[in-house]
Order: C-alpha cells, then structure tokens, then sequence
C-alpha cells in the first residue's frame, strides 16, 4: 500500500515536473571567478544575471529560470568541459559572460556545434565576431577594435605617435595588440617594439623599462584586470609618466580603478561602454546591483552587458515559446531593438556585434571624487555607429557582402 | 652604448639590477621555507598565503588604524608569527614524525583555506597601498630609472637574510637549534625545551614570509592570490639552492631573479618557466640541490 502510495506521489511529481519543462530556460554564467579577472565578472555576473532573470518577468509568464555558475580559471581545456558537461547534461540552454578570449574563442565552437546560445559579455577578442563569428554568438559589450578605436585613436591624436606594448601574452592581448595597432598606424603614428608578458604576471618592472627605453611616446597597457592594475603602479614607481611618456591603458575596468586607488590611477584614460554613473538609468541599474554585491561594489561594463545580454535573450526566448533551437533565439534576438537601463537603445547586427555608444572617460583626481565609486568623468562619446569595427571591414563569413 | 647579444649594454645592466631586486624577494621567501624545512622538516606550502596575510596585514593597519608603512614593518610579521604558531601548536604539531605529505597536504589546505576567506573578503584584485613618503621617488643611475623603494627592498632583503644566516649558523642560538634538528632527544637532555624552540622556529619562518610581504605591498597590487603566484616558484628557488639549506636559499633566490630578468629580455614568453627548466636541469645533474647536503 506504502509503496503504491509513494509511486503515485512520484508520478504526481513527474507529471507536474513534465509540464513545467515545457517553459524551463536555463542560463549558465562561466566566467573567471578567482583569477585575474574576477572582480570584472566573477561572482557580480551571476548577480547581474539573477537580477536580469528577477526583472525579466518570466517567471509571471509561467517561465521557470534556472542559473548555473562555474569557474573557468581562465583554462581553455576547463572552459570547454564545463560547457560540454552543461550542455550534454541539461543544464543550460545559454552561456554568458566568459572573460577570457581563450575560453570563449573555444567555447564558442562548442555552443555552434551543439546549436545552443553564447552571450559573451566579457572576452575581448574582436574575432568573435570576425573570422570567429557563429549564427548562435552575440559579442554584447565590448571588443578590443573598440577600445583601439576609442583609447588609441584619442591617444594618437593628441600627439602619441609613436606606441610600444606590453601585451598579455594570449588571445586577447594579441588581439588587443593587433587592432590597436591598427589604428595607430592609420592615424598616422609607428609602433616601436613590444614585450610579451604572462598572463597573471605580478612584476612589470622588466617590461616597463624595456619601454621606457625604447623612447616611444605612448606605451599600451594590451592587457587587464590585475594585470594592467601591476603595470600601472609599477609605472608610477618608475617615473614612467614623469618623464613625459604617456601610459595608454588599453582595457581597464571601474574595479582595478578602485583597486588601484585615485592617487596612482588619476589622469589615465579609459574606454567604457557602461559606466554606472553616466545618467539616472545607469545610476539605478547600479544601485539595485550593488545592493546585492560584495562590498556594495558598482558595476563593471562586463557584468552590466551579462545584465543587458540575459534580459533581451530571456525577452526573444519567450516570444519564441522556447530556447531548444540556439539559431533561432539568436536570429530573433538580431531582429528585436534592444532596451535595458545599463546601455539604453541599441541593436544587433548580423554579424553578433551588440552595438551602442562607447565612452572615452578620465580617471578622476583626488580632489574631483565626491563620493564612493566617483571615479571618472567622461571626455568623449563615441556614438553606436562609429564605435565598432563597420561590417564592411568584418570578415565574418555571416555577414553578405 | 655597446651593443652586447643584440640588446645595449645599458639594457642589460637595466635588466640584471632588476632581476636581482625581484631575486631579493625570492630570496626572502625560500629563506623562511628553508629554515623549517631545515628545522621542522615541514614543507611548508601555506608559506605563499602567509606572505600575503603579511602584506594584508599592512595594508589593514593603514587603512583601519593609519599606522604607517614602518611600524607595519615590524607589527605584520609579528602579528602573523603569531598566527604562525598557533597553526604550530594546534595543528602542525600533530604531524611531527609522519611523512612530509601529511605536513604538505595540511599546509597546501590550510593555504587554500586562507586564500579564499581573503578572497571572498577583499576580492579578486586588492586594495591599494601607497609607496611610503621617506622612499618615494628614485634615481637615474645612467643605464636605468631606479626607484629609490626598489633599492631600499634589495639592501634591507639581504640585510635580513645575512642576518638569518649568521644567526643559524653562527651563533649559541643557532647551534642549539641545529642540533635540536639533528637530535632532540639528546638535546632535550640537556635541559632545553624542543617543542617551544620548534614552535618559535615556525614562527620565525612565516614572519620573514610576512615580511616579504610587507616589502612587497608598496609595489604589487595587496591581493589574495599574490602569494599563489609566487609560491610555486620560490619552491622551485629552494630545491635549486638545495631544501633545508639556508645559504643555498639565499644564493638561489638571487641567482634565478637575475636569469629570469634576463630571460624577459632575450625571450619573455619563457620567462615563467626558466626557473623550472634550470629545476629539471639541476635535479638531474645534482638531486640534492647546488648547495645541499648529501641525503
């Protein structure tokens, strides 16, 4: 009797369990969560996802919303068994976020292969939306011909014609590197030399005499996270912008700002394209995240475009009825105008590129920061269609020529 | 400028003054692994943790207390001796006469413990901690830029290590503590108290880890994981000097910040695996190490 009674209660729970998988979507957050560059995602992208999915509504339109984390520890071969073990067991339906280059140039195959959804938010890389381009990624914040564009072209204009790097020594940085030079060159200024160092490097001292004697007027920081924060205190220490060279930090995020702290990082220009304190949209999107966040930390644009990027995939998965075909979503994702209060209107183009204004901003000084997280002030704007590589340079096999 | 194997000499000299003052640091580290692996034949892999406590615990004396770099100086290393031996008492202790993997296994443990309380606490990429006022600035020596920190660092690390050695080796102290090594019984008979002397010695290793990280802090970012990164080297720097050996230490640690400099200028991509390849290289030839005893 007890056993037909618990059968039935387990029938019970499957049938309830089989009707409620028919509207079941599944987001995974893979990112860096104790590397480098944790504090850019980490931790506050699974809180940028939770609260994209608590706002999204989806669980009033009889949606249930699962979340899985994990820790790539900026491993390739981790990355991508991770992805594998999610998506073979079930457990996710999009994978977001990623920082590393590495990691989501591989993952991104993967997600191909197994026709699901890739929202890379953190990865640099512009080939992910170049030759590394899929129907089922979406590269939504930023990309390294973006911060070329912005920080390089300003910094050549202003008179930075002659470049040296210090590049992170993978994917990334080289791509970085590539694009940055790209620029320069167009805009009229040489690149001297450069030195590769390690990614997860805790001395520059090397590198950043190396540069300081190549002469060159600009030397770029082609990497991020705690990496460019080293350099850039051991440049001060060496003098490096008192004698009249200039420190081009490439890629660097609110967080290693406010690791760095006002009095090194002062003065150093950056390119964002999400700063929290930019208008009241951006202030409010950031007070409902750092409520939750460690220390009530601000956040960064990668953890806001894992914000923006889960909302609008969560929006297309429901005017579809259902996130099983990858190509699909992302195919109506690319059709819908996007809206969300970190980066306001924008769209996608053909070939994954998430497009939006990008902003040249200056680390504040001492005196000019008022309150926590006041951190910069914005020189330039870059408007939505100039900001990112034109689909006439893409060698993205999607994109018709 | 003379050109020398295709860079000038001035970015030589540039390069081996660097790579001596990064060798100071290692030198600091693998000499407090190699007193208690010498004295406590513990290898002690919470050593990369407890350099960064130490640079922690400056960076929190500033921020909480405004008590400034030179006081930190003292206070870190004692405060983390301190911490030291109580992981001594209440846990390594139970250990003596096992296998080195328990000890390792333990300390590799209690590392990891600490790195992700520090981790959750403090996140990813650290806090900042200013060059002390005495120290800022530097000098154009001609061939390079030196800060005038970098060269307090290298002269106060070799200060500290000479003073280690002659210690150890050289003086009433350092010769009961040998022998406490070599024998404890019959040490014991003699009326000195071995367990404390152990303790003490841990003690003594972990500070001098403390300190380092204390050294450190004005010039890397204070984060959870900078002893991670280090750690694994400085053990490559004391099987290459030869465990247990505290000159070798020293000697070792110099020695391998100057290769590795040099490597960053001839082949940076291998710059963070030439200590491990000059490993390979010295295990093979001399298993005890360059300056170890024979086992």
């Amino acid at each position: 009797m007890k056993k037909i009674v618990l059968a039935g209660v387990a029938l019970g729970v499957m049938t309830a369990y089989a009707f409620a998988a028919d509207k079941v979507v599944k987001v995974g957050v893979l990112t860096d969560g104790s590397g480098p560059y944790a504090d850019v995602g980490g931790v506050g992208s699974q809180i940028a996802a939770q609260l994209a999915i608590d706002e999204s509504g989806m669980a009033g339109k009889g949606w249930k919303v699962e979340l899985v984390y994990a820790d790539h520890l900026n491993k390739v071969d981790v990355g991508t068994s991770i992805a594998r073990e999610w998506f073979d067991q079930g457990k996710a339906d999009v994978i977001v976020d990623t920082l590393n280059s590495g990691v989501a140039l591989a993952v991104g195959q993967i997600v191909k292969d197994k026709n699901k959804v890739f929202l890379n938010s953190g990865a640099a890389s512009s080939d992910l939306t170049g030759k590394a381009c899929t129907p089922n990624q979406i590269h939504w914040t930023y990309d390294t011909y973006a911060l070329a564009n912005s920080t390089g072209k300003a910094m050549t204009k202003a008179g930075g014609d002659s470049w040296y790097f210090i590049t992170a020594d993978y994917a990334f940085g080289k791509a970085l590197e590539r694009d940055t030079t790209a620029v320069v060159s167009a805009n009229g200024g040489k690149i001297i030399g450069n030195v590769y160092a390690p990614l997860n490097n805790a001395d520059f001292s090397s590198q950043l005499l190396q540069a300081q004697s190549s002469k060159a007027k600009v030397i770029g920081l082609a990497n991020a996270g705690a990496d460019s924060a080293n350099a850039i205190k051991q440049a001060a220490e060496f003098g490096i912008t008192q004698s009249g060279q200039k420190l081009a930090a490439l890629l660097i995020f609110i967080s290693d700002v406010n690791a760095l702290g006002l009095p090194v990082a002062q003065g150093l220009e950056f390119t964002e394209t999400y700063y929290w304190d930019l208008n009241d949209d951006t202030r409010a999107f950031a007070d409902r995240f750092s409520q939750k966040a460690k220390n009530h930390a601000k956040p960064t644009m990668v953890q806001a475009g894992v914000y923006s990027s889960v909302l609008h995939y969560l929006k297309a998965v429901d005017g579809l009825g259902s996130p099983a075909d990858g190509a699909a979503v992302v195919a109506k994702m690319k059709a819908t105008p996007t809206d969300d209060q970190a980066f306001g209107k924008g769209s996608i183009r053909e070939d994954g590129r998430k497009i939006h204004p990008a902003y040249l901003l200056q680390v504040k000084t001492p005196a000019e920061s008022k309150y926590p997280w006041d951190y910069a002030k914005v020189i330039a704007t870059i408007p939505a269609d100039e900001a990112f590589r034109p689909l006439s340079q893409s060698e993205c096999p999607l994109v018709k020529k | 400028m003379i050109p020398l194997l295709g860079i000038s000499t001035q970015a030589l000299f540039g390069q081996l003054l660097l790579g001596l003052i990064n060798g100071a640091f290692y030198a600091m580290l693998s000499l407090g692994l190699a007193v208690i692996f010498g004295m406590l034949n513990i290898v002690n892999f919470a050593h990369g943790a407890l350099y960064m406590v130490g640079a922690f615990a400056a960076w929190f004396l500033l921020s909480a207390f405004h008590i400034g770099y030179w006081p930190a100086l003292i206070l870190a290393p004692l405060g983390v001796a301190l911490f030291g031996m109580i992981i001594e008492r209440t846990m390594l202790k139970r250990l003596a006469g096992l296998d080195h993997i328990y000890g390792l296994l333990l300390t590799f443990g209690l590392a990891l413990i600490i790195q992700g309380v520090f981790q959750n606490q403090f996140g990813a990429s650290g806090q900042p901690y200013p060059l002390p006022e005495q120290l800022k600035g530097g000098t154009n020596l001609g061939f390079m830029y030196l800060p005038t920190y970098r060269a307090w660092a290298v002269v106060f690390s070799l200060s500290v290590c000479l003073f280690t050695w002659f210690m150890i080796e050289k003086t009433r102290l350092g010769a009961v503590l040998r022998a406490a090594t070599e024998n404890p019984e019959l040490t014991r008979a003699f009326g000195i108290n071995v367990p404390r002397l152990i303790t003490l010695t841990y003690g003594f290793g972990v500070g001098l880890a403390a300190l380092a990280g204390v050294l450190a802090a004005p010039i890397y970012q204070v984060r959870p994981l900078m002893g991670a990164d280090f750690i694994i080297v400085v053990f490559a720097v004391v099987v290459i000097g030869g465990m247990g050996s505290i000159l070798g230490a020293i000697g070792a640690g110099f020695m391998l910040g100057v290769v590795e400099g040099l490597t960053k200028v001839f082949y940076p991509q291998a710059a963070n695996i030439v200590v491990f390849v000059i490993m390979v290289a010295v295990l093979l030839v001399k298993p005890t190490g360059l300056f170890g005893k024979k086992l």
